[in-house]
């Protein structure tokens, strides 16, 4: 049951499994076991960006695509969501229209892309996924009429999912419209990193692993290099704008910033390397620590300057101001360290 | 040739600026082996990627069984029914064997009597068939390089070099496969420097110098004649199979 639920795909390895698990149950429980708003807000920051990085995997990790687009699918999903609730109002129909129109949207923008640049050469793609990305988040800003412009966009969202619809409570935690949101947001990306572990590990998974490893080898035995990759493109970038959709319910606000920036992509592209290209478990650890590390390092960095108060240079390297300089350096040691990520190291064993 | 599975007619191929074959004329039999000889650099490897269409002939015909294909995509030619044995193996190192075999097998699941067969053929495939290919030694690569083109019944085989860097032993078992698929009837069209291989399997030869083809004829003429080996290929391949 278990393995036909991960599609054959096992962790294959009793650390990770153990790492995985913990994850797993930390995130279903997360309202009981971390109470306050900051950690909720951190448990559905981190179930989104798994989906959103696990969805970018199956481009880089299992086709070999290289796309610096993937926060503007992200931000279509989003937008979808903003627009439709803008414009229908508050209501479960704007929700699902939203979300529909932005991963369709992005799916036939990214078959546009792929069928003028898949054509030629992977590198290709990359630029021009760059210049249309870049050229998205510019109108984004400058159709302010529609889209809000740098300011973004408020909505409301139907009533169950926001904290003024109150249920009771339940081991000393209300049970609001707020949690509902999040069990809303950590379902539908349960159920998306499971269809996108489905996806890696059917006949058109093996196809994309073909053709990343020998393009022509692939095509010599009789598959289509170029519609095997528009329609991975295709399907990961829809995947990506529905999760774009769920942050939009999450955040009753979508903005360039918090959907479309470029940092977002780099981060995306870290949380790859950290985790393991090529492996969609390897999403949940790359998400789990950055976001965490995003959210907490400060914080931490903060308790321990203060607890080396008295100790020369060493609070002044620990200061919170300093996370950035730090996360670089952790970046720097998992690379070294860990160059297949750490799930291709727990899984190897070397 | 009266009927002739390939057809090659003037074909000429650059790769970059090189002018590597230049105006290549070819048959290939229906039913047998053909080989393709000659020194190294002189374009064999070439003329086998540009019939599968990895590299387009810059001028010339290409026709398979009667049909026109030189401006065919590659994934056309393959679903036609050409298979392709690459010189470097070209096996998707990250899959299992099973999952090579598979993703071979394009136009349906693999047949379990073809895929017995071929256990029967290559032992080692059936030992290792849920391991990586990646972990398996350099004979065993090639064996599974060989296997997946035979993974579907193919009308024309093209198969460069398979024995290359291979030790003897390995060597006869693949010699001993390729006489399998050749007694089915299958066409094949092989490039292959030991000779003694191309002695026990080839029926037809065609030899090429500077991009073109400067002599065809049985493989048991050239075999039975030093002279001509000297003269077309600078040596004598007295070797034993």
């Amino acid at each position: 049951m278990l393995t036909r639920l991960l599609s054959g795909d096992r962790p294959r390895s009793l650390v990770l499994t153990v790492i995985l698990l913990a994850i797993l149950g930390a995130l279903a429980f997360a309202p009981f076991l971390f109470p306050g708003v900051r950690s909720l807000e951190t448990a559905a920051r981190i179930c989104i960006f798994i989906v959103l990085v696990a969805s970018y995997d199956l481009l880089l990790g299992y086709t070999g695509i290289v796309s610096f687009a993937h926060t503007m699918f992200f931000g279509l999903g989003a937008y979808g969501v903003a627009l439709a609730s803008d414009a229908m109002g508050r209501g479960w129909g704007a929700l699902a229209v939203g979300t529909v129109a932005g991963a369709l949207a992005a799916a036939v923008l990214a078959a546009v892309i792929g069928m003028f640049s898949l054509r030629v050469r992977a590198i290709f793609f990359a630029m021009i996924t760059l210049a249309v990305a870049s050229a998205v988040a510019v109108l984004v800003s400058q159709l302010s009429a529609i889209t809000g412009g740098e300011d973004g966009l408020n909505y409301s969202i139907p009533r169950e999912l926001t904290p003024a619809f109150r249920l009771g409570e339940v081991m000393g935690v209300r049970i609001n419209g707020k949690l509902l949101n999040y069990y809303l947001v950590f379902t539908c990306c349960l159920v998306l990193f499971l269809v996108l572990l489905r996806v890696v590990n059917s006949p058109f998974g093996r196809v994309l692993q073909a053709i990343r490893e020998n393009e022509f080898r692939a095509e010599a035995i009789g598959y289509r290099v170029v519609y095997y990759r528009i329609i991975a493109t295709c399907l990961s970038a829809s995947v990506a704008a529905l999760a774009g959709s769920l942050f939009a319910i999450w955040l009753r606000y979508v903005g360039p910033d918090t959907t479309l920036s470029f940092t977002i992509m780099l981060d995306i592209l870290l949380m790859v390397v950290i985790g393991g290209m090529g492996t969609i478990y390897g999403a949940v650890i790359g998400a789990a620590i950055f976001v965490l590390a995003q959210n907490y390092l400060q914080t931490l960095m903060g308790s321990a300057a203060e607890a080396t108060a008295g100790l020369p240079l060493v609070p002044d390297l620990l200061n919170p101001d300093r996370w950035l300089l730090w996360l670089g350096v952790l970046f720097i040691l998992s690379v070294y360290f860990f160059p297949t990520g750490i799930v291709g190291r727990l899984r190897t064993g070397r | 040739m009266s009927d002739p599975i390939l057809s090659l007619s003037g074909v000429c191929t650059d790769i970059a600026q090189y002018h590597i074959l230049q105006g290549v004329d070819l048959e290939v039999g229906r039913g047998g082996v053909t080989m393709l000889l000659g020194r190294n650099g002189v374009g064999k490897t070439t003329t086998l990627r540009t019939v599968i269409g990895h590299w387009q002939a810059r001028a010339g015909s290409i026709r398979f069984d009667g049909q026109e294909i030189t401006r065919m995509p590659t994934p056309d030619r393959a679903r036609a029914g050409i298979g392709f044995v690459p010189e470097d193996m070209g096996i998707f190192s990250g899959l299992t064997v099973e999952e090579n075999m598979t993703l071979a097998a394009a136009s349906g699941p693999l047949d379990t009597a073809r895929r017995d067969w071929l256990f029967s053929v290559f032992p080692p495939l059936r030992t290792f068939w849920r391991s990586a290919a990646g972990t398996l030694s350099g004979g065993q690569k090639q064996m599974l390089s060989i296997a997946r083109a035979m993974a579907e019944e193919r009308r024309l085989y093209l198969i460069d070099e398979p024995t290359k860097g291979l030790a003897p032993a390995i060597i006869s078992t693949m010699v001993g496969a390729l006489r399998e698929l050749k007694s089915q009837g299958a066409s094949i069209l092989m490039v292959e420097q030991n000779f003694a291989v191309a002695k026990a399997l080839g029926d037809q030869v065609a030899v090429m110098e500077d991009g073109c083809i400067i002599w065809t004829g049985a493989m048991a003429d050239l075999a039975a004649d030093a002279a001509l080996q000297e003269r077309l290929m600078g040596l004598s391949m007295e070797v034993e199979a």
